[in-house]
């Protein structure tokens, strides 16, 4: 631990904890073989700021070079422990080597010295060097430890030329350690060792150029044992002195520390005597005072609830860093009464307190979980003081605004996913601004006659689905039509910064289009557009787009796409000839009602649900992430708890239609039969094919159709069909947290709802694999291995990668009778409702996989919307974000 | 320290005054020639049990004439520095295909023929001297992870395991003719201390030193290697080898690969070596960045003083080679500066002690 206090600068404190020999508890769980509790001393002391961690087994009792190897590789699988260096520590040589032959990183050696003869020192040091590892070098040879100043630095300086000049080693990377040993013995010879230590790091500081000191300190006590409060006097003048001189390593439990000006001034002088040997009674005198300094022994634990103590203003802090409900009205109560209106309550303390969570925040100290259950503190507090401020308003007839700016916000026409825009709405109101949400699936007047009704500052735009780009460019240019001329922010999924500069931006000039990466940025582009600066800052944004601009056109010259000729050419073939396509169970469609929700729960892939809260990593290492560890661990505590109550109440209900029919391939299209006389036809999927040029590669050019026999093989094959949600209720269950001013439950609710939806297709798939479409009736994947795809066949959905035209989604909903059957409608942007949804095709052939179409020519979409019977422009307009043209 | 071989202080003088070129992707050349299966066994190979085509460093035994033409379109392109085709040469990596017993061989074949080609072209012009880097690559397996999730504890390998069968990889290496050790696309740090130890190992037992050059991988946007460690952590943790070079690979694109490159760039005090991939996968997991558009990053490196050794990694071939060679030509190298002596160490991040 490197602490800053006076006189302890760049002095580096290795901790003992994880030291079989310095910690009686370490001993007592390796013995045990409990290493997950003995991680946990590791991390508690990487998290109290440890530099570097020392471990060391040496104990008679244990197989110390298996011990420090199994913890070694254990601990290099925690990266919140293993981001420090590690010291391996140990007496025996080839524990040392054992350790060394674990470490990725740059560790120290603790350590080698003379005391087995110079060839032995000379063979350690050049192994240790091989490693990769800087060293501790005892001050030891083969006469004994060095105890006088003379042979401290006889020895370190001999062991110096050695390393320096024949094995090569950076003087930086040796450490000594000149042996602190037990002053206050009773002996006289023993006391002046402290002074000799100390005078011998000063020697080495300044002959041994780059090296550095260091000692186990404790050991200095050792005759007071028992009494702490002497023993840290002790310790605390010791070091006082020693770092001046230059010791800049210690072993030392930083427990047993004080502060040197805390020290009681008796006590200190007292120590001071017998450490720096400055009177012939030092010893006796402290032995008699001793006694009286004594104490209680162990300090107190602080409680959890100290806080409770505080003053109101930093009650309220605490509660709102905290996320802390339970106390909010008392507190909020409290402080409206010690001041004069209820207003200056959420202008004092309460946004006081959420500017501390907003610098946190800004800081990377904080994350999205904890910040909207700081808006949930938040908005308690203010709804508790909502009837005093109507009250007053109404006896005073005062009409005030104080907040930062209204931000008016929506998800487009066509569109229904709300999630992140739930987050920014709760992130921008923590930070004061006023937010005005329209919800889900917003005509572009409703919002623009809403941005006048209110007098927005800013308005923003979400949308997840690809066809909400295209909304977005026009509610762009109706409020360049209609003399708007305040910023448009852009967020959501699908939406990037290329196809805000390229695309929505040269519609809205009046104003200006700003791309918000995700919800901890919108405060600050928010607060930037709003602020005195923000003619700067937008001239900023204008000339990034431009930039952006530039360099996307160019860009795409780099990509070359073959024709579509070209690309059939290279189509996907797989030999029908000795293939039996399998014959689902039953053709025609079923119906699930009411599929019960504990059958899903095991089904729920966890990672996205995190990313949802802007918490990158994969489940379940995120919860032991160092970054995202603490925040993330709560998050799941929470979900778990609210997904019990979700199943057991049935809070939620789920629905799916599942439908197979007779189909072969024509070209890219499939045709879906009315019966297996396939006399009939029901329907036509259409496909687009890949079109990448690949030179590197014999990889073919994917279209789902290939997928399929192709009629006039003879081959009887098949396709599926499916619609699920598990949305039905959502709305309401959002809505009842919304009322209770509990932001965090509802986006809570509603992503658990968008998690069983998906478990719910996985789960769906896995039962069409087995049972209803039987091709895989002995399949046997846990959960984890069908979320990485390990399973047969594939479930490609309409306007994603494998199709992204989502207007496949209409042929799909109409086999399926989905709304009907399923209770699912879409949109005019072919957007599921609700938004807990997930439908798709199913294809059976093993040889089938997951593929995105990329980006496509011109010909392939002329030949597309021939074949779909649509407008050109109209396909252009459905196929923009994978057009490889400008179709303008 | 140890003192820097001849051929370390040619390398440093040469690299004092230009920008070195080394080569592109070797898989992606090979993958033009759409050999077969009875390509890559050839006669001697012709019943082996197992199927070996993708093998390509059996290909420096099989089809020799192959992989020469492939580093003679490299050097005519413009490369200083050849890679042998080595890369999955050690027992561990050749146990896939049965192999193990050839590992010496595909080292000494690999270093026989790039040293052949680099001669030919170096008698050509010889003010212009070629080289030749035995590649040893990461192997397939990692000594710092578990490959068992629910097991965080196990190894499938050990350092000691690695550190013999690197140590036959260097031997052949050395007896093939080869320049420079270029321990490359290390994505867990702890095999690539293994190589280092192999490497001083066998330098003490054949009497000779010949440079070291590390590159390293980042795996993924988060900026780490698959090891977890930052770049600056990886260059401490590597340091004591001595290198000639420090660098990364693969993996990301140049573009991705900037920041990291500048990191290494700022921390180390000797030569900064960048090869990347030809831009990032598209869709297909393929790399698709054009030689003009690659040599316009690659260059930036350059002008900003970044690096002095630049070539490509997966997707590259002689014309990006070629292209990026132009693009550096009229550049000044990067100085590499002096770091302050302090202990600097690491684990998944650098702890610079005193700083």
């Amino acid at each position: 631990m490197t602490s800053t206090s006076s006189g302890f600068a760049n002095f580096v404190m290795v901790g003992e904890r994880t030291n079989v020999t310095g910690s009686a508890r370490f001993r007592k769980l390796i013995k045990e073989g409990n290493y997950a509790a003995a991680l946990d001393v590791a991390r508690d002391q990487v998290e109290g700021g440890a530099v570097v961690i020392d471990v060391n087994m040496d104990e008679g009792l244990l197989d110390s070079e298996a011990a420090m190897v199994t913890f070694l590789n254990l601990l290099a699988a925690e990266p919140d422990i293993a981001r420090v260096p590690v010291m391996v520590d140990s007496s025996k040589w080839t524990v040392i080597e054992a350790g060394l032959k674990c470490l990725q990183g740059k560790g120290i050696v603790n350590s080698i010295s003379l005391k087995e003869g110079k060839d032995a020192f000379v063979h350690h040091a050049k192994l240790v060097r091989r490693y990769g590892a800087a060293v501790v070098v005892m001050a030891f040879d083969d006469k004994g430890q060095a105890d006088t100043y003379a042979r401290k630095i006889e020895i370190c300086e001999r062991s110096y030329r050695i390393l320096v000049d024949e094995v090569g080693f950076l003087p930086e990377d040796i450490i000594f350690d000149p042996n602190i040993f037990a002053v206050a013995t009773g002996i006289e010879e023993h006391n002046n060792y402290g002074v000799d230590f100390i005078e011998a790091t000063r020697w080495i500081r300044q002959n041994l150029k780059g090296a550095h000191v260091s000692g186990g300190v404790s050991n200095l006590s050792f005759s007071f044992r028992g009494n702490e409060p002497v023993r840290e006097a002790m310790h605390t003048v010791f070091l006082f002195h020693a770092i001046q001189a230059g010791m800049d390593f210690g072993i030392v439990n930083a427990g047993q520390l004080g502060v040197y000006d805390d020290l009681d001034a008796e006590l200190r002088d007292l120590c001071e005597d017998v450490v720096l040997n400055r009177r012939s009674d030092a010893t006796e005198r402290l032995v008699d005072a001793a006694p009286r300094f004594k104490g209680d022994g162990a300090k107190e634990r602080v409680v959890d609830l100290s806080w409770r103590q505080l003053p109101v203003e930093k009650r309220l802090e605490h509660a709102l860093v905290h996320g802390i409900t339970e106390f909010i009205e008392t507190d909020t109560e409290e402080a409206r009464l010690s001041v004069v209106r209820p207003l200056h309550v959420i202008e004092g303390p309460l946004m006081a307190g959420m500017n501390v969570v907003g610098d946190l925040f800004g800081a990377g100290k904080m994350f999205l979980p904890q910040v909207v259950k700081s808006a949930r503190v938040m908005k308690q507090a203010v709804a508790w003081l909502m009837p005093f401020m109507e009250k007053e308003k109404e006896e005073l007839g005062l009409t005030e605004d104080s907040s930062a700016g209204t931000v008016l916000m929506a998800t487009v026409k066509g569109d229904v996913h709300d999630i992140g825009k739930n987050i920014v709405g709760v992130v921008l109101a923590c930070n004061n601004f006023k937010v005005i949400d329209l919800g889900v699936m917003v005509p572009a007047q409703k919002i623009l006659d809403t941005a006048r009704e209110v007098k927005a500052n800013i308005i923003g735009l979400s949308g997840l689905i690809t066809p909400s780009l295209d909304e977005m460019c026009l509610v762009a240019g109706e409020m360049e039509r209609q003399g708007f001329d305040i910023p448009l922010l852009i967020g959501g999924a699908t939406t990037s910064r290329v196809h805000t500069a390229v695309k929505i931006h040269p519609n809205y000039k009046a104003g200006q289009a700003v791309y918000v990466t995700d919800a901890s940025r919108a405060v600050g582009v928010a607060s930037s557009l709003l602020s005195d600066n923000r003619k700067a800052y937008v001239d900023d944004i204008r000339r990034d787009y431009v930039r952006i601009a530039e360099a996307h056109a160019r860009g795409r010259e780099d990509k070359r796409r073959l024709t579509l000729t070209d690309a059939r050419a290279n189509s996907f073939r797989i030999d029908w000839s000795n293939y039996v396509p399998p014959k689902p169970s039953f053709l025609g469609t079923k119906v699930f009602e009411a599929y019960d929700l504990a059958e899903l729960v095991p089904y729920i892939d966890w990672t996205p649900f995190f990313s949802t809260w802007e918490m990158k990593g994969a489940y379940p290492a995120i919860l032991e992430d160092e970054v995202y560890g603490a925040a993330a661990r709560p998050l799941f505590e929470d979900a778990q708890a609210m997904l019990k109550q979700m199943v057991a109440e049935k809070w939620l209900t789920a629905k799916a239609v599942v439908g197979f029919w007779p189909a072969n391939a024509i070209g890219d299209d499939i045709e879906l039969y009315a019966d297996d006389s396939r006399s009939e036809r029901l329907a036509v999927l259409h496909g687009l094919r890949q079109q990448i040029a690949r030179d590197t590669s014999s990889r073919a050019n994917l279209c789902l159709s290939d997928f399929v026999a192709p009629a006039g093989s003879g081959v009887t094959d098949y396709v599926g069909g499916f619609a699920v949600t598990a949305g039905i209720g959502e709305a309401a269950v959002a809505e009842r947290f919304a009322r209770a001013n509990d932001d965090y439950s509802k986006i809570l609710s509603q992503a658990l709802a968008d998690r069983l939806a998906e478990a719910f297709a996985e789960r769906l798939h896995e039962r069409v694999r087995r049972e209803f479409w039987a091709y895989a009736t002995d399949e046997a994947l846990t959960p984890q291995e069908m979320i990485a795809e390990g399973y047969r066949g594939i479930r490609p959905a309409p306007g994603y990668p494998a199709q992204p035209d989502h207007t496949e989604k209409g042929t799909l909903f109409r086999l399926l009778d989905a709304t009907e059957k399923a209770g699912i409608t879409l949109t005019e942007s072919f957007a599921m409702w609700p938004a807990a949804a997930v439908s798709g095709l199913y294809f059976s052939h093993p040889d089938s996989h997951y593929f995105g179409v990329g980006k496509i020519e011109r010909d392939q979409v002329e030949d597309y919307a021939r074949r779909k019977q649509m407008d050109l422009k109209d396909m252009e307009r459905w196929l923009a974000p994978i057009l490889n043209y400008d179709p303008s | 320290m140890s003192k820097a071989s001849e051929i370390e202080t040619r390398l440093r003088a040469l690299a004092a005054s230009r920008i070195l070129v080394i080569d592109g992707a070797m898989g992606t050349m090979i993958q033009r020639h759409k050999l077969t299966e009875a390509d890559f066994r050839g006669t001697r190979f012709k019943d082996w049990p197992r199927d070996v085509k993708g093998n390509n460093d059996l290909l420096s035994i099989t089809r020799p004439d192959v992989i020469r033409s492939i580093h003679m379109e490299y050097l005519d392109a413009g490369a200083d520095i050849v890679e042998t085709n080595t890369f999955s040469s050690t027992t561990i990596a050749q146990a896939d295909y049965g192999m193990e017993a050839l590992a010496y061989e595909l080292n000494l074949e690999g270093a026989r023929l790039a040293r052949s080609a680099c001669d030919e072209v170096t008698a050509r012009d010889p003010a212009r001297p070629r080289f030749v880097a035995g590649a040893i690559g990461p192997t397939n397996r990692t000594a710092s992870i578990s490959p068992d999730v629910n097991n965080p504890g196990f190894r499938a390998i050990s350092f000691d395991e690695l550190r013999i069968a690197y140590g036959e990889a260097v031997r052949g290496l050395i007896d093939g003719g080869a320049d420079i050790i270029l321990i490359e696309t290390v994505f867990d740090t702890l095999n690539a201390k293994a190589a280092l130890f192999a490497t001083e190992e066998v330098f003490e037992e054949k009497g000779v030193r010949l440079p070291v050059s590390v590159s390293g991988t980042i795996t993924d946007l988060s900026g780490r290697t698959l090891s977890g460690q930052t770049a600056e952590a990886f260059w401490y943790s590597v340091r004591h080898g001595d290198l000639l070079s420090i660098g990364l690979n693969c993996a990301l694109g140049a573009r991705e690969m900037r920041a990291h490159i500048a990191d290494l760039a700022r921390v180390s005090d000797t030569l900064v070596m960048a090869y990347p991939n030809a831009g990032l996968p598209n869709e297909f997991g393929e790399y698709d960045e054009s030689p003009e558009a690659m040599a316009k990053l690659v260059g930036e490196f350059a002008r900003s003083g970044l690096v002095n050794i630049v070539g490509g990694c997966c997707g590259t071939t002689p014309d990006h080679i070629r292209a990026i060679a132009e693009a550096v030509q009229p550049i000044a190298p990067r100085v590499p500066g002096r770091i302050e002596p302090l202990m600097r160490l690491s684990g998944l991040e650098p702890a610079v002690i005193g700083a």
